[in-house]
């Protein structure tokens, strides 16, 4: 017993970490308490909107995956870059709140051009484990720099969600939900648009599918990959800020347990496939939910990437992926 | 004699498409044998079918009455048949000396412990590698270069390296895939000859698919053409290579 | 025989005991301050850690970040091991060692019969998961003592046991690669296709890479929480992965010698910019992406070329 005590002060006390995370505990879908349904249904709900925010990040590892056959570990960072630029944009330039997201979304797709073009463009032709060795160092640097500027203090972030909570029944679902449901399926389906009504959408597939030949075909393959870039680092841009809403701070982590989380996701929906991003995050975000209030709040980050392994073994390919045979 | 290659009614699908479609082939020992096809007719895919990179959808794969079907592409290897790429696959930061010796791995016998410990058997059994090593080498005139890394040598070279190290294995059936492509007429002339030397030296049977049809005339005993996927024709050079089917297949209407 | 007094190993020998004596001169002697002194430890740990990391990043060729996890396997098998057993030092360290090196090993196997289906980015992404799942879950078992890790382990590494297990490491890695297994592994980075077909099982060599570097992570491990007399779990997070992977990869991915080196620097650096602990981070990324970049770019080769052509020629017959 006594170590259990222990245990619980010694984290509050030193691990900053373990802190923060009771914010996503603190179910921001409160209910009365009362009878099961309406538990689970509110979890489910909980799930839906960090699910969607799971889905908008891993909405850029897919695209960039698609485009560029590589992992982008970093991106996961740029959701914190992003909620970084909309903060200081409301609090130190005092600017009105579309303008502050906007700044937010051009400060997280230049970066990830930028990221691209300096790290990444490099080494189109080197194996995939410098790659990667490259992606974990970006990631790595936007952290420590982050860290470095902010410092690693978690800031309070206010939330910019104006609408009002709404009831259901028992249930109280908060405008953060609310919006971050409503943003999620509105980029999707402008993304899915863009992918399948336009001209630069079409050249991104044709890159995606053979890099040679949609350069033959005259198609710029340099601009459309910074193109995925900067469109993924802009999706990321607008999780970040939703998931400052929802959790109410910002700190230089941020973004990299989300970020392996919504890899995670990408995973699960199928890697290079579009609506599996969306898919994959919504079941990943009402897994985690159902796993912390019904299993171990502590367990359910264990829990998801057991699920991550799982779907490995009986099915690599993810969902709604294909599984690629290397030419011999 | 029984035939030391029997292959029925092999065939793959990707997806909906019918890659190699009932295809039939037997090999005798000791024999050359050519397979020949325009580009996409699926030859290199009869390749990996044979040697288990692929799964065939359907067919039997029999080596020295053996079923081969099933088996992954080391197990395949193993029972008798070794391979080059078309697209030379050497271990490339490695020397010459050791793209050869990995491939004798399975013909020594120290085990992990005494490798780390260095027992006698350890060195034994090196020397003896080594020794094997460097007399395949020599067949290919590449003894002098065995400290050099295998990605250095020139192109030549290293389709040479790569048939020594399939050698290296001890195969029955050796598969060699366009093995001169890229050479000159000289250089091909050099490789027919060594390839001659090989089945005799080492009494093995040998299937290459090559573009060049005078080394393919040259040197195979029987020939089979290959047109999407499926068998056109089989026989002798003299007759295939004068089958007017086969004029068609590779010239168009 | 003969070979095992080849003047190659008689130099090794020599120098194996020279470096011992100079350390145990400057620590007894009062030479090295003891900052530096209670480095040693540390400096040996990272060395273990990578080049045992070496054996599956660098030399089978796959990138796993979750090498932390098996230290900590490692770390918390051993400490259990000596504090329920209470056996005297001899028999109790060594038999810890050993019994924290096999749970890790074991671990290392269980983790590479999945990932053996998986590869490059997605082997990387699973071993994180497992690494992170192995923490979570010392976190909540009671007998590791949760988030508070566990305390009266006996303080039994010094800087000359640890020595001799750099050796032993060392030593082993090396045989291991200069052998027909340690080959086979080595193809397996070059080119799995051509590997297997020539007979190469890739089971059971991405196995036996996995199983070993485990095994003397397991190890670094037991060093590490027998030479603090306390383990948690949080010290084995992903970042601690990183740091390892960083010193692999600037001592050069492959290389047992750099990662000697690039462990000493790496361990050292910290107490060289103290009070810049934010900066190491920041120092880790730009390594690790300089690293990479510099090796994909045609500097290298000009460097090569330039070496090759100045290098002075005595240098050849070795001894500094």
């Amino acid at each position: 017993m006594q170590i259990k005590k222990q245990s619980k002060g010694y984290m509050k006390f030193y691990n900053r970490k373990a802190v923060v995370k009771d914010h996503f505990t603190t179910a921001f879908c409160v209910i009365k308490e009362r009878g099961e349904t309406m538990k689970f249904l509110a979890q489910i709900i909980n799930g839906l909107s960090l699910g969607s925010i799971y889905a908008l990040i891993a909405l850029g590892y897919t695209m960039v995956y698609g485009i560029a056959k590589m992992i982008n570990f970093a991106h996961g960072d740029i959701i914190m870059v992003g909620a970084y630029a909309v903060y200081l944009s409301l609090t130190v330039a005092h600017l009105p709140v579309p303008v502050a997201i906007l700044v937010g979304i051009a400060t997280c797709s230049i970066l990830g051009v930028l990221i691209e073009k300096i790290a990444y463009k490099p080494l189109r032709n080197a194996p995939s484990l410098a790659v990667l060795i490259t992606a974990i160092g970006v990631s790595y640097f936007l952290q420590s720099a982050g860290l470095i500027l902010f410092g690693s203090q978690a800031k309070a972030f206010q939330s910019i969600v104006k609408l009002k909570a709404v009831h259901i029944g028992d249930i109280t679902v908060s405008g953060e939900i609310i919006v971050t449901i409503v943003v999620t399926i509105l980029s999707m389906i402008a993304l899915t648009l863009f992918i399948h009504k336009t001209k630069a959408g079409s050249a991104m597939l044709a890159v995606s599918e053979d890099k040679g030949a949609a350069q033959l075909m005259g198609i710029n393959v340099n601009g459309t990959i910074s193109m995925v870039f900067a469109i993924g680092s802009g999706l990321a841009a607008i999780a970040g800020v939703l998931y400052a809403c929802t959790y109410g701070f910002i700190d230089p982590y941020m973004g990299s347990m989300a970020g392996i989380k919504a890899f995670v996701a990408a995973v699960l929906g199928g890697i290079g496939s579009v609506p599996g991003a969306m898919i994959g995050g919504i079941l990943l975000g009402v897994i985690e939910s159902l796993a912390k209030a019904y299993i171990s709040t502590q367990l359910a980050d264990a829990i998801v990437f057991g699920v991550l392994i799982l779907m490995l073994i009986i099915k690599p390919a993810g969902i709604l992926g294909v599984a690629r045979k290397e030419k011999v | 004699m029984a035939p030391l290659l029997e292959v029925k009614n092999l065939g793959i699908s990707f997806g909906g498409l019918r890659a190699v479609d009932q295809f039939h082939i037997t090999i005798e020992q000791k024999q050359l044998y050519g397979l020949i096809g325009p580009n996409g007719a699926g030859k290199t895919t009869v390749f990996n079918l044979l040697t288990g990179v692929y799964e065939p959808t359907d067919g039997v794969i029999l080596l020295d009455g053996k079923k081969l079907t099933n088996m992954n592409p080391a197990q395949i290897n193993r029972a008798g048949i070794a391979r080059t790429f078309q697209n030379i696959r050497l271990f490339k930061n490695m020397t010459v000396l050791d793209n050869v010796k990995i491939a004798i791995h399975n013909q020594v016998h120290y085990n992990l412990f005494e490798g780390i410990f260095r027992l006698p058997r350890y060195f034994k059994e090196e020397e003896k590698m080594n020794k094997k090593a460097l007399e395949l080498l020599a067949v290919f005139d590449l003894e002098k270069e065995y400290e050099t890394l295998a990605g250095n040598l020139p192109y030549g070279k290293q389709r040479k390296l790569e048939i020594a190290r399939a050698l290296a294995t001890d195969p029955k059936l050796l598969l060699l895939d366009e093995p001169a492509a890229g050479m000159n007429p000289q250089e091909t002339d050099e490789l027919m000859k060594t390839i001659r030397f090989v089945r005799d030296h080492f009494g093995i049977s040998i299937l290459l698919i090559e573009h060049d049809m005078k080394l393919v005339s040259g040197i195979c005993e029987q020939i089979t053409v290959l047109n999407f996927g499926t068998e056109l024709t089989h026989g002798t050079p003299e007759v295939v290579l004068n089958d007017e089917r086969v004029i068609t297949a590779y010239l168009g209407e | 025989m003969k070979k095992l007094l080849s003047k190659q190993n008689l130099f090794r020998v020599i120098a194996i005991a020279v470096v011992f004596l100079l350390l145990y001169i400057g620590v007894e002697y009062g030479y090295l301050s003891r900052q530096y002194s209670a480095l040693l430890v540390p400096v040996g740990i990272n060395i273990i850690l990578a080049v045992s990391l070496n054996l599956t990043t660098g030399f089978l060729g796959e990138l796993t970040l979750g090498h932390a996890g098996f230290m900590s396997v490692g770390a918390y098998a051993g400490a259990l091991f000596s504090i329920y057993t209470n056996l005297p030092y001899f028999p109790g360290f060594f038999l810890s060692m050993l019994v924290g090196g096999i749970i890790a090993a074991i671990f290392g196997f269980i983790i590479g019969v999945p990932v053996l289906r998986l590869k490059g980015d997605y082997l990387a992404i699973v071993t994180l998961a497992f690494g992170e799942i192995i923490r979570s879950i010392i976190t909540n078992l009671k007998i590791t003592g949760g988030a508070s890790g566990l305390n009266n382990i006996p303080m039994y590494t010094s800087y000359i046991s640890v020595y001799v297990l750099v050796i032993i490491t060392i030593l082993v890695v090396m045989n291991l690669v200069n052998s027909r297994h340690g080959r086979a592994i080595c193809s397996i980075r070059e080119d799995y296709i051509a590997a297997e077909s020539v007979g190469i099982s890739l089971t059971k060599y991405k196995i036996l890479a996995f199983v070993s570097a485990a095994f003397f992570a397991g190890i670094a491990g037991v060093l590490y929480s027998h030479n603090l007399g306390f383990v948690q779990a949080k010290t084995f997070d992903y970042n601690k992965s990183i740091e390892i992977l960083v010193i692999v990869v600037l001592g050069g991915m492959g290389s047992i010698k750099g990662s000697i080196i690039s462990a000493i620097i790496v361990t050292l650096l910290p107490e060289v910019l103290r009070g810049m602990d934010d900066f190491r981070m920041l120092i880790y990324a730009v390594v690790l992406i300089a690293m990479m970049l510099f090796n994909a770019s045609k500097f290298k080769e000009w460097m090569k070329v330039w070496l090759h052509n100045h290098a002075p020629k005595h240098t050849v017959k070795g001894g500094n």
